[in-house]
């Protein structure tokens, strides 16, 4: 029998927090769009070595469907959303590492915090997490050669370690704090840092654009260059502005200085330090 | 691993070459593990319409060991990329790829047929763990060669004249190692390495020496072996591998074994013409008629194949050339007097004019050398290609049609440099089972091995007869190791263990008290713990030196 897609949404309820992580590649719109509520609630998820069913751990509501809503703290759940290319996940309630790994469309909300690893190597798409979100968002997996090669990530709280590590293109906004290494070994794309960085920001990044409107402690490494108004930023603003990432123009209130670097690669990525005017 | 079941296989188109059997349509009769002539009771299989192999031989691979090791942990991206293996009732777990997990080579290797492997680079500082890892490979037999040709203790020697003592060293040494053979590797060139440097002459005194020459290693090394009697001969990957022009190196190389028995490793990375990257090109005519007037020697083919792999070989200098070529990462390691070991992660590409001709010439070697008993099957897994690919380059021998839509894939400059599209040349699958099974078996010594005839090791695959060689290979519909049925219906169904191979050569044991004083000296670890025992190698077989 051939379904289509029914345009509900499946409604997954998590019923117990498993006590170790389990891993749940499967819940894509794309594994899932096509299949009946009891083929879903039979697909496999693994449990350390042990594989396990989807309604082993969730309730599940509704057919197949292209959005998927996951209801629950979902913590301990990896690889939601892996390599998905369309349609919508909506998480009510913490993701676990690894969201939206290798993703090339579609878009994931989370309403809640988020792990590790958000949009690992993705390759296009939209990730929108409304709390804090863990280290290595968008980065390349250990021993790639780049990280996210496109699409959008924004966390609406704090990141940790190696924000956007390797990235080749695309845009991750970051309205909290971020930890060390954000952009480390950056080679194209753009980081936003709404209130700034730890330190070693930028380090050995070879091309992209870092912007900061928060002071940020530079790497001896990066050469000031000049102090202007970048006019790409209003586009840039234009599009994240929607999503309360608005960056301000230069002029009355302030100006971009830009910096180039790390001249240890040797490279030329830029950050883009706001600096107000001082009343 | 002496399996106890009675088989008979009905009805199979049965190739053994080691008995000169050429598509016969036989029974073969299996009992206690061996060939048998005749079975009462038992089971019967129907291999009406396949074709019954022996199983195959790998007389080149690096599938456990320090170095293979560092490669593993190197390239976390390639376990990614590849297929993971699900423990189940009767698989370990692991991964597979460009260096798959101990358990899972075993699977592979089983899983296209293959039987005994040789694991052709082992430093005896590292014999210990190296055996650990091979015990936990499963079904296949494995025999090692231990690396001789940059032992600090043998180079001292050697410079000083004493081929004598230097034979004694490298016979304490291949029973301490637990080996079954000797290596050698770019001689003289990686102790070179240690100062920042290579060999740079064949004929010219290794740097740190001021007489022993690349080529002195080369012949006192093949004589040793002869005279140590061991059953495979000197196993050398010559000086200069992958460089433009090294053809003449392996010309001179094949000039200085005369009189020695020799296996020259990987030829295809040796033949090369051309003095840079510029004006890299095929050399394998030159190579291939010097090689067949040479019937002291044996070769392997070294073949590559497009994709993605990790070149890992002892090969030090090279590695780092092609590290400062390919601007990929780069490990390297130091194994104290004995050796060192590069690794470093390639893509070959077929856009890429160096990477087509060194496609062209593996296939080139099989096609020219005139008598397959003397070049068998690989990629010196895993530098040109994971052994798992090995059907692949089945079909491109067996092809034509297939061979020449490949040719059409390579970037048109690479057609003046290569040969391949005149070679006309198809493989019959007679000689793929002696280039794969019957050629290596008979190289190692092995005269149990690759042979279907009474007595011998009952490791026999059977195959679908498909069309296409690349699926016939990659999936036999049974394989039985040891007279036990491992794969069926292209599952596996039992994981036996398989032997480590082992030979004691003859050497006078009072040459410990010689190298216990230097090994003291200058090593890291205490005399004692050095030799393996015995007892480390599962399901020792020691064979005879004669
Ligand atoms: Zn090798």
């Amino acid at each position: 029998m051939q379904l289509t897609a029914t345009t509900a949404k499946t409604v997954l309820t998590l019923k117990q927090r498993p006590h170790i992580p389990l891993e749940a590649e499967v819940l894509t719109p794309d594994r899932l769009a096509f299949k009946t509520r009891d083929e879903i609630a039979a697909l496999p998820l693994v449990l350390g070595k042990r594989q396990v069913r989807v309604d082993d751990y969730f309730d599940v509501e509704g057919d197949g469907s292209h959005e998927l809503e996951i209801h629950g703290d979902v913590g301990r759940v990896k690889w939601i959303g892996r390599g998905m290319t369309r349609g919508r996940i909506v998480i009510r309630g913490n993701a676990g590492m690894h969201l939206g790994a290798f993703m090339s469309g579609g878009a994931i909300e989370v309403d809640g915090n988020a792990s590790d690893w958000v949009g690992g190597e993705m390759r296009g798409g939209l990730i929108r997490v409304t709390g804090n979100a863990g280290g290595q968002i968008g980065a390349a997996y250990r021993g790639s050669m780049s990280g996210m090669r496109d699409g959008t990530i924004l966390i609406g709280g704090t990141a940790g370690l190696e924000v956007g590590m390797r990235m080749k293109r695309g845009i991750i906004a970051i309205r909290g704090k971020v930890k060390d290494f954000a952009g480390l070994q950056m080679k194209g794309g753009t980081i936003v840092l709404m209130s700034g960085a730890e330190i070693r920001t930028g380090a050995w990044m070879v091309r992209g654009t870092i912007i900061s409107l928060a002071p940020l402690r530079l790497l001896p490494t990066f050469a000031f260059t000049s102090a202007y108004d970048p006019t790409f930023l209003n586009l840039y603003s234009k599009c994240l502005a929607p999503y309360g990432f608005a960056l301000p123009r230069a002029g009355k209130e302030g100006i971009y200085r830009r910096y180039m670097g790390d001249s240890a690669v040797p490279g030329k990525g830029e950050l883009l330090v706001w600096q107000p005017n001082s009343p | 691993m002496r399996g106890n079941s009675i088989l008979r296989i009905v009805g199979g188109r049965v190739y053994d070459p080691a008995n000169g059997v050429d598509g016969v349509v036989r029974d073969l009769c299996i009992c206690d593990g061996k060939i048998v002539a005749d079975v009462e009771a038992g089971r019967t299989i129907d291999a009406t319409g396949m074709v019954v192999f022996p199983g195959g031989v790998d007389v080149h691979t690096h599938v456990a060991g320090a170095a293979l090791n560092f490669a593993r942990a190197m390239i976390p991206e390639d376990h990614r990329r590849n297929l993971a293996f699900v423990r189940d009732r009767i698989r370990h777990g692991g991964i597979g790829g460009s260096t798959p997990t101990t358990y899972i080579t075993g699977y592979l290797y089983a899983g296209q047929g293959y039987t005994t492997v040789n694991e052709a680079a082992v430093p005896i500082l590292t014999a210990r763990h190296t055996h650990e890892e091979l015990r936990d490979t499963p079904i296949i037999d494995k025999s090692t060669c231990v690396l001789m040709a940059n032992n600090e203790i043998v180079l001292d020697l050697l410079e000083a004249g004493e081929y004598e003592r230097a034979k004694e060293v490298v016979g304490w040494s291949i029973w301490a190692a637990k080996a079954y053979g000797v290596k050698a590797v770019n001689p003289g060139g990686v102790t070179a390495w240690k100062w920042g440097k290579d060999v740079k002459g064949f004929r010219e005194p290794v740097p740190g020496y001021s007489k022993v020459t690349p080529a002195d290693i080369v012949s006192s090394l093949a004589k040793i072996v002869d005279e140590l009697r061991l059953p495979h001969a000197v196993h050398l990957h010559c000086n200069n591998l992958g460089a433009p022009g090294n053809v003449a190196t392996t010309l001179e190389t094949m000039k200085a074994l005369e009189g020695s028995r020799a296996h020259l490793a990987h030829l295809q990375y040796h033949a090369y013409g051309g003095d840079d990257w510029t004006n890299f090109r095929s050399e394998s005519v030159r190579i291939a008629e010097e090689f067949n007037r040479n019937p002291n020697l044996t070769t392997d083919a070294g073949a590559v194949l497009f994709g993605n792999t990790v070149t890992i070989t002892a090969d030090g200098p090279w590695q780092h050339l092609l590290h400062k070529l390919t601007g990929r990462k780069w490990g390297n390691i130091d194994v104290e007097n004995e050796t060192g070991c590069g690794v470093v992660p390639y893509v070959y590409k077929e856009k890429n004019l160096v990477n087509a001709v060194q496609w062209a010439v593996g296939l080139e070697l099989l096609l020219l050398i005139d008598d397959p008993w003397r070049i068998y099957l690989t990629t010196d897994h895993p530098n040109g290609a994971a052994f798992w690919r090995y059907p692949e380059i089945i079909r491109l021998l067996m092809d034509l049609d297939f061979r020449r839509e490949q040719i059409r894939k390579l970037a048109p400059a690479a057609l003046n440099r290569i040969f391949l599209p005149e070679l006309n040349r198809c493989y019959t699958l007679y000689e793929i089972a002696i280039i794969t099974s019957a050629g290596p078996a008979r190289a190692l010594g092995l005269a149990n091995k690759g042979n279907l005839g009474v007595g011998a090791d009952a490791d026999v695959a059977v195959f679908n007869n498909d069309k296409d060689a690349a699926k016939m290979f990659s999936y036999p519909r049974y394989v039985i190791k040891g007279g036990e049925i491992v794969i069926e219906e292209g599952e596996i169904r039992n994981t036996v263990e398989g032997k480590g191979l082992l030979v004691r050569p003859h050497y006078d044991p009072s040459v410990e008290d010689f190298i216990r004083p230097l090994f003291e000296k200058h090593y890291t670890m205490s005399f004692d713990n050095y030799p393996v025992e015995l007892e480390r190698v599962e399901h020792a077989e020691v064979r005879p030196c004669n």
